[in-house]
């Protein structure tokens, strides 16, 4: 299994903002698993796909050199249920970057409709938490996210 | 147009509460930031970040909360800031005030408290 909460991104401006998108389907094994006779997605898998594009935008602001952590949902406020058929559509936005870390304001939304608005900071955590030691490699970032990674930059047309 | 204390002080207050999800009157001048608000270490960063945003203002790394010191051998032995260590501090952090501190100065019981933050933050804006 991927931990991939995202299918695409749609903009990408570096340092700055980043929007994706989530095709919602019926065939997800977990939309079964919270409310068998009512599938939606958990309000905690909206955070985590607004973590992913949000986290890629700041892991990119690096070069993804450091290991971007989510440390924090600082708010997290939901408006409507998002169902198997609808795409999810992530809009994060960078407020500071620092050395240290970042914060992002994010807004989800379905069919231009308002879904969650949601705040989070991440850590680069070499930089942080002092005396801890970490793997030396990139376990965020890593080669098979990186491969991953370089198929959508050379446009995703791939020979077969 | 320098800011009040007491106008900096209710912006300090709103960056509190909004980062550590505490109600206003948790946050009293004396309120320690770890014992009495419950902040952990990334809370830190975090308020950095919202002060930095309040105030339209950068916090250079280290500028407020000094954690270079903590983890410099030469001023912190078995976990006690050595004089030297007490001499940087003072030097570093002239928003600090260090009267409890210096007769014991175990680096736990170091506290950084709401009254902290406003100094820091008037001797920034107003110099």
């Amino acid at each position: 299994m991927r931990w991939i909460w995202i299918d695409k991104f749609t903009q990408f401006t570096p340092r700055q903002s980043a929007t994706a998108i989530k095709n919602v389907s019926l065939a997800e094994e977990h939309l079964h698993d919270l409310h068998p006779a009512y599938p939606i997605v958990p309000h905690s898998l909206i955070i985590e796909g607004m973590a992913q594009t949000a986290g890629i935008l700041v892991g990119e602001a690096r070069n993804f050199e450091e290991k971007v952590i989510l440390a924090k949902v600082g708010r997290a406020t939901f408006h409507r249920l998002v169902r198997p058929g609808q795409t999810l559509t992530y809009h994060a936005k960078i407020d500071q970057l620092s050395e240290q870390g970042a914060s992002i304001t994010g807004t989800v939304t379905v069919d231009s409709q308002a879904v969650a608005e949601i705040e989070l900071m991440f850590s680069h955590i070499d930089q942080n938490l002092a005396g801890l030691k970490f793997p030396e490699h990139n376990f965020v970032f890593t080669d098979q996210f990186m491969n991953l990674l370089n198929t959508y930059r050379t446009g995703g047309d791939v020979a077969i | 147009m320098a800011m009040s204390r007491d106008e900096i002080y209710k912006k300090v207050q709103g960056v509190l509460v909004d980062a550590l999800g505490v109600d206003d009157e948790d946050v009293t001048p004396d309120a320690t930031l770890r014992g009495d608000l419950g902040a952990e270490s990334i809370d830190f960063l975090d308020i950095v970040f919202r002060l930095e945003k309040a105030f339209g203002i950068k916090i250079p790394r280290g500028e407020m909360f000094p954690e270079d010191i903590f983890s410099n051998a030469a001023y912190v032995q078995n976990g006690r800031v050595t004089p030297e260590g007490l001499v940087e501090l003072k030097k570093r952090m002239p928003h600090m005030d260090f009267t409890d501190f210096e007769k014991d100065p175990d680096i736990n019981k170091m506290q950084f408290t709401v009254n902290t933050i406003v100094n820091y933050i008037e001797g920034k804006l107003n110099g």
